[in-house]
């Protein structure tokens, strides 16, 4: 590629191949007579979107806000807090890390029943999944960008007499952010699957999990499909929001020069 | 492995050595044994010196500096920097250190950089602008401390990083190979600033390179070191004038300390 492609045109293709799917998604259906329960046109989807604004509104600060997010903040600075304990006392890293990794390989199917059982119904029990999803990417993360920097910079530290705190505040956090928000894209994409998969093991009449449970068996598949479709959207702003950030504040490294 | 050093005589004798080194040894262990990087290293650097540590790689020269510097420990011999111990020198902020690689921090500015020092020590708001502002000059770098490292070439971001190490004015500059990476007629020009720096401001340095003509060029005294175990094997006063245009490098008495150099190295390697 001899230019860089100018700002409409970064719009235009991905838009104009969306569209093309959508269209031919509703041809086929048209033309090879789909049952709606098995698969809707986008114009059917469009329309359920439409009809049911507050619904899904409901259903979106239930999951997104209110299970997602405080799930995503716990588990985040739990994860982060953890690291910055893990890599001031080495002999933490040997105790800890197994158990962390443990915490990893739970599946989440086995553990949101639980954690409906512990914290009731509503969100606190899809946020209490998520923050157990993100904590692990975010501290391997931050403990990887903590250990980023090398011996040529910790030894200008120290010709300093830098302290830990200084030495942390000034060099390694910094140094450390990119891999943080490595962390943090990953964790948001887990929030959502989260706290919408959660949601399957009980939850109350709202929530965009709940709904695509329960319309689902209503062979309702419209509506399932205007969840998904909000949820891939929220998930893609989520993603472009952090990614956003992450240009702002690690503005200095390589991969967000340009 | 004589000592050639003719300077005890001509030394006031009320001075001090400011880096005073005597029968320094250290061992590493590692893996494959026992790696003896310093043996028996004696040496007196007084205030206002310029000396150059050279050798092949693996001769300590750079482990020497580090010695100093309280990165390293020896496990023998007594090793003084100001009358205190390296870890007390450090803790003392006796000291600038220059690295092989200028290091500097990509999130920060120029100024921010140099500034970092300025900011663990807690100085002032006020004395910090001061300071970074005169460092800069020092080193030729106005007008540049709101650009970014990686929008410098390698020249400018070694001269931000030895103004970093100027910034908190400690009255001994160390620097390991600063310019090694660096092309020669960027070289030339930085060994001239350094030079310039070195008598406005009267610091005491110790310079590792493995260049001969630059050892010779910059030095008062020159350390030729050699490796297996790591050890001083010459040192060499240099008779050359303070001030030094860059075509002394030209003259006779320059090429004949050179050959001394050279001489130092080639008799450490076949010893």
């Amino acid at each position: 590629m001899n230019r860089s492609d100018t700002q409409f045109e970064r719009i235009a293709y991905p838009v104009g191949f969306g569209l093309l799917v959508l269209l031919l998604w509703e041809i086929s259906v048209r033309v090879f007579g789909i049952s709606p329960a098995l698969l809707p046109a986008p114009s059917a989807i469009g329309a359920a979107i439409a009809g049911s604004v507050p619904i899904l509104w409901g259903d979106w600060v239930q999951t997104v806000i209110k299970g997602a997010m405080n799930g995503l903040w716990m588990g985040g600075i739990a994860g982060v807090a953890l690291a910055l304990v893990i890599d001031r006392f080495a002999f933490l890293k040997q105790g800890l890390m197994p158990v962390a990794n443990f915490f990893a390989a739970l599946p989440i199917v086995g553990l949101a029943p639980i954690m409906v059982m512990w914290f009731g119904f509503d969100w606190h029990s899809k946020a209490a999944v998520v923050a157990i999803m993100v904590f692990f990417p975010m501290l391997v993360n931050t403990l990887g960008g903590l250990a980023a920097t090398d011996s040529m910079q910790r030894d200008l530290m120290r010709t300093y007499s830098a302290g830990h705190i200084a030495t942390l505040l000034k060099l390694r956090i910094p140094a450390a952010l990119p891999f943080v928000f490595n962390g943090l894209k990953i964790a948001t994409s887990l929030a959502l699957i989260g706290a919408i998969v959660a949601e399957y093991f009980g939850s109350p009449i709202r929530g965009m999990g709940f709904r695509i449970t329960t319309e689902m068996g209503r062979l309702a598949t419209d509506m399932v499909w205007a969840e998904i479709f909000i949820s891939a959207l929220t998930g893609t702003a989520l993603y472009g929001l952090v990614a956003l950030i992450e240009k702002r504040v690690t503005f200095w490294h390589p991969s967000q020069r340009g | 492995m004589t000592d050639l050093t003719t300077s005890e005589a001509e030394r006031p004798a009320m001075q001090k050595p400011v880096i005073d080194v005597s029968g320094v040894d250290l061992t590493f262990q590692t893996n494959d044994g026992p790696i003896h990087a310093l043996k028996d290293v004696n040496l007196e650097i007084n205030k206002g010196d310029f000396v150059s540590f050279i050798g092949p790689s693996g001769c300590g020269k750079t482990t020497l500096l580090r010695c100093i510097a309280g990165l390293e420990t020896p496990t023998g011999g007594t090793l003084t920097v100001n009358g205190l111990s390296p870890n007390e020198a450090r803790k003392a902020r006796s000291y600038g250190y220059v690295f092989q690689a200028a290091g500097l921090y990509p999130w920060r500015t120029i100024g921010g950089n140099v500034k970092l020092p300025l900011e663990i020590m807690g100085f002032s708001k006020e004395e910090q602008i001061r300071r970074v502002r005169k460092v800069l000059e020092l080193v030729d770098l106005e007008g540049f401390e709101k650009k970014y490292p990686w929008q410098l070439s390698g020249g400018m971001q070694q001269r931000a990083s030895i103004a970093r190490a100027l910034a908190f004015d400690a009255d001994i500059l160390l620097m390991d190979e600063p310019f090694g990476a660096l092309d020669e007629i960027v070289r030339d020009h930085l060994n001239e600033q350094v030079l310039k720096l070195w008598a406005r401001t009267e610091k005491t340095i110790a310079f590792v390179t493995h260049s001969i003509p630059e050892a010779v060029y910059l030095s008062t005294k020159i350390v030729v070191m050699s490796p297996r175990p790591g050890r001083i094997t010459d040192i060499i006063e240099s008779p050359l004038p303070k001030e030094r245009p860059l075509d002394i490098r030209d003259s006779a008495e320059f090429i004949e300390i050179a050959h001394r150099v050279r001489d130092g190295l080639r008799a450490g390697h076949e010893g």
